[in-house]
Formats: C-alpha cells, sequence, structure tokens
C-alpha cells in the first residue's frame, strides 16, 4: 500500500483553533491560538469563547485552565 | 447559529464530473443560478447563463454550431465568452445582447465553477482532491440530488457518529459513535479538521469486503473540510495494532479518500457529489463494484434522512429550537466559516442579463 499522498500540509497559519475532548470525559477542552485554554460542557459555548479571542483569554499558555461552568448545555438556534 | 441556507459568493463550487461534459448542451443550475454546460471542439469547458437574453428560452433546449450555442427558440448566436453573433432577420446585433460567462476550471475529475464576481475568480484557490485522478489510486463516483439546504449535508458529514445509527450493516458501528474527536478550525485557511481514531474497533462490511480484513482494525477517520464546498475524509483501516512506520510510510495500512462535493442547487436542493478512492486492489473490478454500491447505499441513506429533516425543518424554521453536544463540534465550526463566507460574498450580486431596454 502507498502512503497517503496529496494530504494538505499542516499551514503555518497564526490562527487556529483547537477543540480537543477531554479524555474519560465529558468535557471539550478549547485551545486559542493566543494560547488560552479552557474547557467546556456545551460546544456553542465555547466556540462563542474561542471566537471573542482576545476577550476573557487572559490565562497564558501553560497555566491551569479555569474550572468548567458548571450547568447542563444550552438551548442553542 | 442555525445551518446555513443562504449562499457564500465569490467561491468556487463543483458543477459537474468531466466526463459529464461534452458536445451535448448540460443544464444545472447553481446556487440558484440556472447555467448551460458544454465543450468546445478544443475541448475548453464553457460554461454560460441558461437563458437566452431575448425572451429568456433555455440555451440547453438549443444546439452547438461549432462552438457558438444557437437558441432554439428565435436563433440568437452565442460564442463561447457569451457574446451574441448573430441575431434573426437584422444585420445590427444590440450591443448588449451577451449572457454572462462564468469561469471554469477543470482539475481532480471536477468541472469548477466561480460564482459571484468575475475579476475575483483566482484558479489557486480551487482546493485540491487529487486522488481522483492520480495513476496509483482508482475512483468510483456518483451524484445524487437531495432535496434539503446544503447546510444539512455540511452537518451531516462534519459529524461522522452518525455512521453508527444511520449506516449501520455498511459504513458504521458502535466504535465510531463512542470514540471521542479532535477538532482543529484554520481560520487564516478556511479549513476544518476532525478526527477521530480508533485503535480497537469492529471492521464494517465496506471495509472488510474491500480489504479482505476479517478481524478487529485501527480505523482513522481524519475529515479535511474546505468550506463551503469541498470535503475530504482520509480514511486509514488496518488490523488492530498495524500502525504507520517512523518515517511516515504506510505499508500496512488500506487507505481510501471520501470526497463530497457540497454543491447548493437552490436555497432548498443540493447537488450531492460523492467519490471513493482507494489505493488498494486498483485493478479489482469487484471491488471497485462493490465500493461503487456500497457507497451509494449509504449517500442515499443520507439523501432520505436530511430529506425528511428538511421537510421538518421547513414547516418549523422560524422558531425551531435545537441542542449541541461534543460530536457537533466540528459541525458548528463549519456554520461558523461558512457564515463569515457569505457575510463576505454578499456584494457580489447573482449574473444577469443586460436589461432588454437598454439595447444599443
Amino acid at each position: 500500500m502507498t502512503a497517503v499522498a496529496g494530504l494538505r500540509d499542516r499551514t503555518d497559519s497564526e490562527t487556529v483553533f483547537t477543540v480537543e475532548w477531554v479524555p474519560g470525559t465529558d468535557l471539550l477542552l478549547g485551545i486559542c491560538h493566543c494560547g488560552a485554554r479552557r474547557r467546556f460542557e456545551d460546544p456553542v459555548e465555547l466556540w462563542d469563547w474561542l471566537l471573542r479571542h482576545p476577550e476573557g483569554h487572559v490565562n497564558p499558555p501553560g497555566s491551569a485552565e479555569p474550572p468548567p461552568p458548571v450547568h447542563e448545555p444550552a438551548l442553542s438556534r | 447559529m442555525g445551518f446555513p441556507v443562504k449562499f457564500a459568493r465569490n467561491r468556487w463550487y463543483v458543477a459537474a464530473y468531466g466526463n459529464e461534459i461534452n458536445r451535448k448542451l448540460l443544464p444545472r443550475t447553481i446556487l440558484g443560478e440556472a447555467l448551460v454546460f458544454y465543450r468546445t471542439q478544443a475541448g475548453q469547458v464553457i460554461a454560460l447563463s441558461d437563458h437566452c437574453v431575448h425572451r429568456r428560452f433555455p440555451l440547453s433546449e438549443s444546439h452547438l454550431d461549432g462552438d457558438n450555442v444557437v437558441c432554439g427558440y428565435h436563433g440568437f448566436t452565442y460564442d463561447p465568452s457569451g457574446t451574441c453573433v448573430a441575431v434573426p432577420g437584422q444585420r445590427r446585433i444590440p450591443r448588449t445582447a451577451r449572457v454572462p460567462a462564468y469561469p471554469v476550471v477543470e482539475q481532480d475529475s471536477f468541472v469548477w465553477v466561480w460564482i459571484g464576481d468575475k475579476d475575483k475568480a483566482d484558479p489557486a484557490d480551487i482546493p485540491r482532491a487529487p486522488w481522483l485522478d492520480h495513476p496509483e489510486w482508482t475512483s468510483v463516483y456518483g451524484m445524487e440530488p437531495l432535496n434539503a439546504p446544503y447546510g444539512l449535508l455540511v452537518d451531516n458529514l462534519l459529524d461522522l457518529s452518525h455512521e453508527t445509527y444511520l449506516h449501520g450493516g455498511y459504513i458504521g458501528t458502535p466504535e465510531v459513535a463512542d470514540t471521542p474527536i479532535r477538532t482543529e478550525v484554520d481560520d487564516e485557511q478556511q479549513i476544518i479538521y476532525v478526527s477521530r481514531h480508533m485503535d480497537d474497533a469492529a471492521c464494517p462490511p465496506f471495509y472488510a469486503k474491500s480489504t479482505g480484513i476479517t478481524g478487529r482494525i485501527v480505523r482513522w477517520q481524519d475529515i479535511e473540510y474546505h468550506p463551503p464546498c469541498l470535503y475530504l475524509l482520509h480514511s486509514r483501516v488496518a488490523p488492530v495494532g498495524v500502525l504507520p512506520d517512523a518515517d511516515g510510510s504506510d505499508p500496512g495500512g488500506f487507505h481510501v479518500e471520501v470526497v463530497y462535493a457540497i454543491t447548493p442547487e437552490t436555497e432548498n436542493s443540493t447537488h450531492d457529489f460523492w467519490a471513493v478512492a482507494r489505493d488498494f486492489a486498483r485493478d479489482d473490478e469487484g471491488v471497485s463494484d462493490f465500493l461503487r454500491e456500497s457507497n451509494r447505499t449509504v449517500v442515499l441513506q443520507d439523501v432520505v434522512a436530511l430529506n425528511k429533516l428538511a421537510e421538518v425543518l421547513a414547516a418549523e424554521r422560524d422558531g425551531y429550537q435545537e441542542l449541541s453536544i461534543n460530536i457537533d463540534t466540528g459541525g458548528l465550526a463549519a456554520r461558523r466559516l461558512i457564515a463569515a463566507q457569505i457575510a463576505a460574498g454578499e456584494g457580489a450580486e447573482p449574473a444577469r442579463a443586460p436589461s432588454t431596454a437598454a439595447t444599443g
């Protein structure tokens, strides 16, 4: 079998947002391109936070992210 | 933010497979614009507005004279640039007698058409799907009409957990829905990646019968979505424990590139282009037939489901609510990118023929 050919190389873009599903939990970890990290129970709230960059993105890279909000996922449009 | 219904203009869209377009006139509506496609005698693909400037007769119901289209109603004749070169009964051709011509690029077995301001069309912006006409890969493909907004297909393809429930017995197994995903959004390049790597999964018939693997598998699903139109699923399967080598080569893996082109026809219908390319059993017609039939079955399962969903949402559109959970992370990201693309393209007007009152 040949190696996968043609995969577009990941770029050096400086605006990559990452969302990881925290292993063993139902939580999502949002990682902004600025290094800010925060856990969420609701992907809608997560994207709202990520895309508000830099608003509320205060924790520097490497610091522990704030605890997740404690409530059920909100209904979203 | 709901799924998108409106269109992102100033973008490239797949209009057809290259082998669909020949010396016959092919009508196809893209983003609500009626187009007609044909090839010149030299083989170049031409896309014009399908409506004659005279009385709006469909040019696709007309005929070719060399490289020109002769309207089947009154004989208005258009060259490949859309310029009218002959009208019946008179020598003077009105200055505004032309139909819009659309930028077209033939690439990776697809015919891409630019919908928007022509001066902004850059072929370098077209995302690639090189496996579809690569000599070391074998492809099967098709297109199914979908009576649903394109945004529902985007939602569907960005969250593959539905394979477990909608496509059981074909491509779905319990591990797909049970395995967490990782999502990346490259805002600058406008690409969404959603990865689901299963270390020990049941092998669904789609892969068992095509690869010959009889036991459990490593199954990787790596989505690379270039909104709004091109969706790539880089799929790797191998017997459990068989991983790529340290140098990146992967002699023990079976690779399938599942490609979708999601092209809005109208706000309520979509051209669902699909293709499956593989790097194994490349000359085995039996495997090609099996993958073609299996994938078409899977696509039609989606079509039936999304058509029903569209009917429900059409009755509720102004007031419905939905609930998003972790599996929707990629789909939500896609909605946001497409919304930004729609906003960016809002200044681009649909192509229109000149006013009939403004004759020269």
